[in-house]
């Protein structure tokens, strides 16, 4: 029986974990899947990481050790690497996680409270709809990483890519530095979804072009891939036709998004917000199931691993809370919550509720739906405006948030919601 | 003369117009919105620099991941790539660990950014 279980020792797992101990956690078990702790970083060896919570421009693997060696280092915390969780069963005292690993079998294990902390996924060629054949050579730019930063293999020379999304654009610069010839970088969209910054030193410091409202309409090749397919598409996305070109090239890299992974968070029959994929939560990252928690890329996909470990920190302190109040037996009131809405121009915010007592006021993260410049971010509630702020620049690609005050939040009326708009 | 140069000292990427004389000094810039991207500007102009980050082949062992310490220029990147993938290092490495002083005779060492142990 332990304290706290987290599932995922990427950044959003050791970051819940190392806060949970600094709040009196006294055992806490971390699962990993993999053989090592850290995630996905540990495979993104650029720069660009840290600047916002060590103001230092880090690469993944030393943002990871920052979080790696503390885990290693503290007596409270266990680590099981090669350990995957396969289920969560909810209960009302405790939590069960039953999980698979090579050397301890089958386990079934509970806690007073969970931290769903497992990441996202890509999103697969299976949900594009590409028609042709299925050839070797057509790999998602994530795995990709993997075979050049970990592995050492370059899986391919002649390299189309679908998709600027950051993981896309950053594979490009690294598939040259490695020898590779990259043809071009395809978007669906009029826009990238990427950085800015990076399409200038991952593409046109390397003169690798960018296709706008432009995408892989074939695949060409029967053991190996031979050529893909290009055509330009309307406002409606819909290929134009006339506009094919036929590229050869012998891989094709997808970067076309990122999908929270949930299974266990479904399994367990946690509420999920169809526009974040992730489950519903409110201020401390507390689902609707008592004692889960959900924090990072499981919860909604972020843009800097920064904002993952502030998120975490606030789950990880919200489970010590959780268990704290568990071992002193008391009764909590059933808090009063209010919801927050996506208003004009907004995809989705993040919590989904904010508990009207929250003595340390709410920070709102929220996308947006498209590019803005020189736009407005409002917050108000029953039509009366609470903040409000200027941003040169909003884009989909980048988390945005706004902040209610203490008192402000106290202050709502019965039925309040807080919705969060954009002004051009 | 003029160009246009895009910024990439923050994610801003603040698209900016310079008038800049022979050798390339800055006589005007309009468009950023900090000092960040005039400094960014005026290297852009003069002497373009860029992080490099690879990965080396440990002996007997998997990859680990480098860094330049400092900017190298933009021009020597595919210079630094080569001669990265020609160096095999004797493990174990730590982070931090100069791996191969001096890259390209830029004077910037490439350092590891993870460990083998």
């Amino acid at each position: 029986m332990y304290d706290l279980i987290v599932i995922g020792g990427g950044p959003a797992g050791m970051a819940a974990a190392l806060e949970a101990e600094k709040n009196g956690v006294a055992s806490i078990l971390i699962l990993e899947r993999a053989e090592f702790l850290g995630g996905i970083l540990r495979q993104c060896i650029h720069t660009g990481f840290g600047m916002h919570y060590f103001r230092e421009e880090l690469t993944g693997p030393e943002y990871a050790d920052r979080f790696v060696v503390p885990v290693e280092q503290n007596p409270r915390i266990e680590v099981k690497l090669g350990a995957m969780a396969l289920e969560l069963r909810p209960g009302g005292e405790t939590h069960t996680v039953i999980a698979v690993s090579k050397s301890d079998g089958l386990l079934e294990l509970r806690a007073k409270a969970v931290v769903l902390a497992m990441g996202c996924r890509e999103r697969p060629r299976g949900a594009l709809n590409i028609a042709g054949t299925r050839p070797a050579g057509i790999i998602s730019a994530g795995a990709a990483q993997k075979y050049v930063n970990m592995d050492g293999f370059l899986p391919g020379n002649e390299v189309v890519i679908l998709g600027s999304g950051d993981i896309g654009l950053i594979m490009a610069r690294r598939m040259t530095f490695e020898g590779a010839h990259v043809k071009m970088v395809c978007e669906l969209m009029p826009y990238s979804s990427g950085l800015t910054r990076n399409i200038v030193q991952c593409l046109d410091d390397f003169g690798i072009p960018l296709k706008l409202s432009c995408t892989v309409v074939a695949v060409h090749g029967k053991e190996r891939l031979e050529g893909v397919t290009i055509a330009g598409v309307d406002e409606r996305l819909k290929p134009i036709p006339g506009t094919e070109e036929e590229v050869p090239c012998d891989l094709l890299l997808l970067s076309v998004g990122l999908i929270p992974e949930n299974e266990l968070t479904r399994g367990a029959g946690v509420p999920i917000d169809p526009a974040t994929g992730g489950a519903i939560v409110n201020q401390n990252r507390e689902t609707a199931l008592p004692g889960i928690f959900s924090c990072g890329n499981v919860l909604h996909v972020h843009d800097l691993v920064d904002y993952v470990t502030l998120e975490s920190q606030l789950a990880g302190a919200g489970a010590a809370e959780y268990i704290r109040r568990k071992n002193a037996g008391e009764t909590v009131r059933a808090p009063e919550y209010v919801p927050t809405k996506a208003g004009e121009g907004v995809r989705y915010v993040v919590p989904q509720q904010a508990e009207k007592n929250e003595a340390a006021g709410v920070k709102l993260y929220f996308r947006v739906g498209g590019v803005h410049k020189n736009a407005v971010v409002r917050l108000y509630a029953n039509g009366k405006e609470l903040a409000r702020k200027k941003r040169p620049r909003l884009a989909p690609g980048e988390m945005e948030h706004i902040e209610i005050a203490p008192r402000q939040l106290a202050e709502l009326p019965e039925g309040a919601e807080l919705t969060v708009e954009i002004l051009e | 003369m003029t160009k246009e140069i895009i910024c990439v000292a923050c994610p801003v990427g603040c698209g900016m117009q310079a008038e800049y004389a022979e050798g390339g000094s800055i006589i005007s810039l309009t468009g950023n919105s900090c000092n960040r991207g005039l400094a960014y500007a005026q290297a852009e102009l003069t002497n373009p620099t860029r992080m490099f980050h690879s990965t080396m082949r440990v002996e007997g062992g998997p990859l680990v991941s480098v860094k330049s310490a400092a900017p190298v220029p933009k021009a020597r990147l595919m210079d630094c790539a080569r001669a990265t993938f020609a160096v095999r290092v004797r493990g174990p490495v730590a982070i931090g660990d100069t791996l191969l002083p001096n890259v390209c005779g830029t004077g910037v060492d490439l350092i590891a950014t993870d460990r083998t142990i």
